[in-house]
């Protein structure tokens, strides 16, 4: 061809290759807005809308429409329903949220079926993620914090004995399994392990402490339900003196949730837990994500580490969507996006882990302490790099198939 | 002190404080049910309005803990009255399930409330220092929030006693749970009789939302969330019984911390287990009329 | 005068004309169905939403056999309805048992006799008390099912159960086609079965029982014996439901216990207007669609909007919405007459 041809080709080829597409990605995002756990649902939801807010220019000339739903109660079903109806009728290309590990569970099947990715922003079952190939997760798996701590706490805050006590529902199992597994393997033995009623209410903690605190274990790991009962379980370990007697508090970062540690009071200084993240988390990011968060939302309120989770997932999701181009209608092309992605974000440096498409992150010991502003605030007592799911690993129960 | 006999005074102790608060916030709804035969199952609602009453004046007045109870109690009494007239009214000679339908509807509406006023994050209340840590009873300490709450209660029971057996008003409002047309036909007014003891109970249930915070956490479903436990302790006892009232607050109270004490497994067993036998028993509760 | 000359040849007829007249099926109660068939070609999209509404009329159908007819307030309803969720959900995920009608009959099966041994010991009670006791019923089998969670699966339930396709045919798909058609079709043999009951003499007994109990022990009939009966029957169609549920979803945790179910589907009765048979259709669908509706209008405050229809409800329908409908229909046949 002659020169002008190939001009001719050239610019036909530019033309069609070579501006973007506009596209509107779809996302679907489900969370608990009301009933008992909604606190939990708006914590994430905010760090959704402030992430968005803040960086819909990194995916421009792309945007995003985000269509929320109601996760409903941790029954599955109407998380089930909705995400299926957005999938369905709405025609979203991306599924997020989900608080409650029921609803993820609920929705494997359909998200293989429908071809859609789910990128989970918190529910942690261990297990989820090899119920679907279309399964990510950002948030953390109950071992994540658990199995650590079992080691950390013989090896360094000198619990020799342990007892445990757990909401009793398979987050709280789960997460005592992990925190066994660990303390025993380094050497610990655990005294007894006392299941604390249904997650559904706030039960009055004395009678179990107590029990616990008459039999002096060294320390006690408890687990409940981020919100409501977390400051429970400070109350009742401070009225019943615990601490004076000789059992120490440790436990997942869930028993210390940032938007709830000003209210604790001095019976929280001294618990030591393991945990993904915390606002007092000293890196860049994290400053600049509290500093939006406050301008956002005002100064009373705080992000948490369910928060941090979603922000990193929505960090995720455009990732996801900058790099395939806003072409996102192939769910596993945004997958495998997934897959191996990194990015720095409130926690630190987060990972995905290409092989179980669950997340992998470092893990800090934390104390809580008085900070000298008067605030009660953390200090991290040491941290282990990116740390992988060890059920996964161990191939241990349901984490094997 | 001996192991088993501390075990069993944590028990106790703890138990009486638990009981304490179920009896407040019950005590208003088995007068009514008694009373007027109404189910109410607002009254949980009255009782989370009375906590963010309190949570409100705490936090943003600066009012001490024990003064923002008493105003709450005072505020949700009269206000409940506005819900007495105007709506509860109408619907003294329907049926049960259409009360249902009505008071579910309004705990509905007033759980969306709170979130809209309160957000869905849960509170806690600034206490004084005096109610913080321990009190110290020589052989034993023990938490100074609970021993207020048990002698809260007492004060309370002792009250309520009085004015229930002493007074003339007590012995109207005994008369006619007992047979109310009798006593309207010595020209009792039951009418007013039931706004009075509606809005004491809906006060005293606000009392006990107040109480709660300290112990069981206050956030907008809490309307619904407790209201089981509520109308066990009401079925328990008897309705329209003040002993009743307190005879399963107690029991329930116990045998529910106790159980949660030694055998953590069943935890939640025990109250429901407690209530079937009860009432297979005497299915009118403790001190109800058959 | 003899009764027999009193009572005209007349009237005689009359009488039975209305008492056989009852039980005829007429032209509106098409209505329903033709409805439900309806929305199956104007919404092809939302019939996993409509699944779900189909099996709460089924629901709150059996509710009303035992509320609207027999006068059995209950608060532990649910009871039954986990009951026929968890025998259809450990069938599949423990014995490998994924037939899904047989699933149904196994589900009604375990239902009903649970229902037949609860009910035989607390139906002797009434008001508040037996409102507690079936409460506490349905608590105690939710704890009983968290006490042994390596097998029911706790509150996680258990998750990914696959069923064989239907009558070896028809299979399953994300639109929920099959599903919904196959939940209408159970759900008209259920409704075929309580209607039978209800015009049948025992559902005449039934209404006498709830009308005035103490004139029907006074007349011999055995009261007892017939309410457990009808609870038995009421607990099979709520595990019936429940059983379908769980094949709906793939999916059961232990939340079907919940006191807030048996209160969802009394609440759902009642609007819908109790004791009429269509007042569980009416009631659950439109319950359903309002909280969808609300849900998606606000996902944080939608119970203001159905609390306020509640309220609304009572002072305005208090025969429920069925009561409203019975009211126009003799409003304009006074008109008519006059």
């Amino acid at each position: 061809m002659r020169l002008k041809g190939w001009l001719g080709v050239a610019a036909v080829a530019l033309a069609v290759g070579g501006t973007a597409q506009a596209e509107t990605v779809k996302i679907g995002v489900v969370l608990p807005f009301s009933g008992a756990n909604a606190d939990l649902g708006h914590q994430v939801d905010k760090a959704f809308d402030l992430y968005v807010k803040l960086h819909a220019k990194d995916i421009e000339p792309h945007k995003v429409e985000i269509i929320k739903r109601d996760e409903g109660p941790p029954t599955g079903a109407q998380a089930k329903t909705v995400a299926t109806e957005l999938v369905t009728n709405d025609k979203v290309q991306i599924l997020t949220g989900f608080v409650f590990s029921p609803s993820a569970i609920a929705l494997a099947p359909v998200v293989t079926q429908a071809k859609v990715p789910m990128i989970i922003a918190n529910a942690g079952t261990a297990w989820i993620t090899n119920l679907s190939p279309y399964i990510a997760r950002l948030s953390f798996s109950m071992w994540h914090h658990a199995y650590p701590m079992g080691a950390y706490a013989f090896s360094k805050i000198g619990c020799k004995t342990a007892a445990l006590a757990y909401t009793d529902f398979p987050p709280g199992k789960d997460s005592t399994e992990a925190f066994k597994t660990g303390f025993e393997k380094a050497g610990g033995k655990v005294t007894e392990s006392i299941p604390m009623g249904s997650p559904v209410q706030v039960p009055d903690f004395t009678p179990f402490f107590q029990r616990i605190k008459d039999a002096k274990p060294d320390c006690m790991y408890v687990f409940i339900p981020s919100g409501a009962h977390a400051t429970g379980v400070t109350k009742a370990y401070g009225e019943l003196g615990m601490r004076k007697a000789g059992v120490k508090l440790i436990g997942p970062m869930d028993l210390i949730p940032d938007n709830k540690l000003q209210d604790m009071g001095d019976a929280a200084i001294g618990t030591v837990v393991m945990g993904n993240y915390a606002v007092d988390l000293d890196n860049a990011e994290n400053k600049a994500f509290n500093k939006a968060w406050h301008e956002a939302y005002g100064k009373d309120s705080y992000p948490d580490f369910m928060s941090a989770a979603g922000w990193d997932t929505m960090h995720a999701i455009f990732d996801a969507i900058k790099k395939l181009n806003g072409k996102v209608e192939d769910g596993s092309k945004v997958i495998d996006v997934m897959k191996g992605w990194t990015g720095n974000g409130p926690r630190g440096q987060v990972s995905i882990d290409a092989a179980t498409r669950d997340i992998v992150q470092d893990e800090h010991a934390m104390e809580v302490i008085r900070k000298p502003d008067g605030k009660l605030g953390i200090k991290v007592l040491g941290t282990t790099k990116a740390v992988k799911d060890e059920c996964k690993e161990l191939k241990l129960g349901r984490c094997g198939s | 002190m001996p192991q088993v006999a501390n075990i069993a005074v944590s028990i106790l102790f703890d138990g009486l404080a638990y009981a304490m608060f179920l009896f407040i916030t019950s005590v208003g709804l088995s007068v009514t049910m008694g009373l007027m035969g109404f189910v109410n199952l607002a009254h949980g609602a009255f009782a989370m309005a009375g906590g963010y009453v309190v949570v409100t004046l705490t936090r943003s007045y600066g009012v001490s803990f024990v003064p923002s109870l008493v105003i709450a109690a005072i505020v949700v009494g009269a206000v409940s009255v506005v819900f007495e007239r105007v709506l509860y009214r109408r619907l003294y000679k329907s049926t049960d399930l259409e009360q249902v339908l009505l008071t579910i509807g309004l705990a509905f509406m007033a759980i969306a409330t709170a979130t809209y006023l309160y957000g869905p994050i849960p509170k806690s209340v600034p206490l004084p220092d005096w109610l913080q840590g321990d009190i110290n009873l020589g052989f034993r300490q023990f938490p100074s929030y609970r021993a207020f709450l048990i002698v809260l209660g007492a004060a309370l029971i002792a009250v309520l006693w009085y004015a229930f057996e002493r007074t003339n008003i007590g012995a109207k409002i005994r008369a006619a749970v007992d047979n109310r047309r009798m006593a309207e036909s010595v020209g009792i007014n039951v009418d007013r009789l039931f706004t009075l003891t509606f809005a004491v109970g809906s006060g005293l249930a606000a009392l006990g939302g107040g109480l709660a915070i300290q112990l069981l956490g206050l956030s907008p479903s809490f309307a619904v969330l407790y209201l089981v436990l509520f109308l066990i302790v009401v079925a328990v006892g008897g309705l329209g019984s003040l002993k009743g009232t307190l005879l399963a607050a107690l029991v329930l109270g116990i045998f529910d911390t106790g159980g949660k004490y030694l055998l953590a497994d069943a935890g939640g067993f025990f109250v429901y287990a407690v209530t079937v036998v009860v009432l297979l028993i005497k299915p009118a509760g403790f001190y109800g009329r058959e | 005068m003899a009764a027999s000359e009193i009572i005209s040849g007349a009237m005689r007829e009359r009488a039975a004309d209305y008492l056989t007249k009852r039980h005829r099926f007429r032209a509106a109660e098409a209505l329903p169905w033709l409805i439900a068939i309806a929305v199956f070609f104007i919404f092809p999209t939302r019939m996993t939403f409509g699944s779900q509404v189909l099996v709460m009329v089924m629901f709150a159908l059996s509710l009303d056999l035992i509320l609207g007819y027999a006068g059995i307030v209950t608060l532990g309803h649910a009871a039954f309805f986990g009951i026929g969720a968890y025998t259809v959900g450990l069938a599949a995920a423990r014995l490998d048992w994924t037939e899904p009608i047989s699933g149904l009959f196994a589900a009604a099966i375990a239902a009903g006799l649970v229902g037949f041994v609860t009910g035989w010991f607390l139906l002797r009670y009434r008001g508040l008390t037996l409102l507690m006791l079936t409460l506490a019923t349905a608590i105690l089998l939710q704890e009983t099912g968290n006490l042994r969670s390596d097998i029911s699966g706790g509150y996680d339930g258990l998750p990914g159960l696959t069923f064989k396709p239907l009558l070896g045919i028809f299979d399953y798909d994300l639109y929920a086609h099959t599903y919904y058609l196959y939940v209408l079709a159970v759900l008209a043999v259920m409704f075929y079965l309580v209607r039978r009951i209800v015009y049948s003499p025992f559902g005449q007994a039934l209404t006498g029982i709830r009308e005035n109990v103490r004139r029907m022990h006074a007349i011999g009939s055995p009261v007892h014996r017939r309410l457990v009966t009808v609870y038995t029957i009421a607990a099979a169609i709520a595990g019936v439901a429940g059983a379908l549920f769980t094949q709906t979803n793939a999916y059961v945790t232990l939340t079907v216990f919940d006191f807030d179910n048996s209160a969802k589907v009394m609440v759902m009765l009642i609007l819908g207007g109790t004791g009429r048979l269509y007042g569980a259709f009416i009631g659950a669908a439109v319950y359903m669609v309002l909280e969808d509706y609300f849900s998606k209008l606000s996902p944080t405050f939608w119970q203001f909007g159905i609390g306020l229809v509640l309220v609304l409800a009572v002072l305005f329908a208090p025969r429920g919405i069925l009561g409203l409908f019975e009211r126009m229909g003799s409003y304009f046949a006074e008109r008519k007459r006059s």
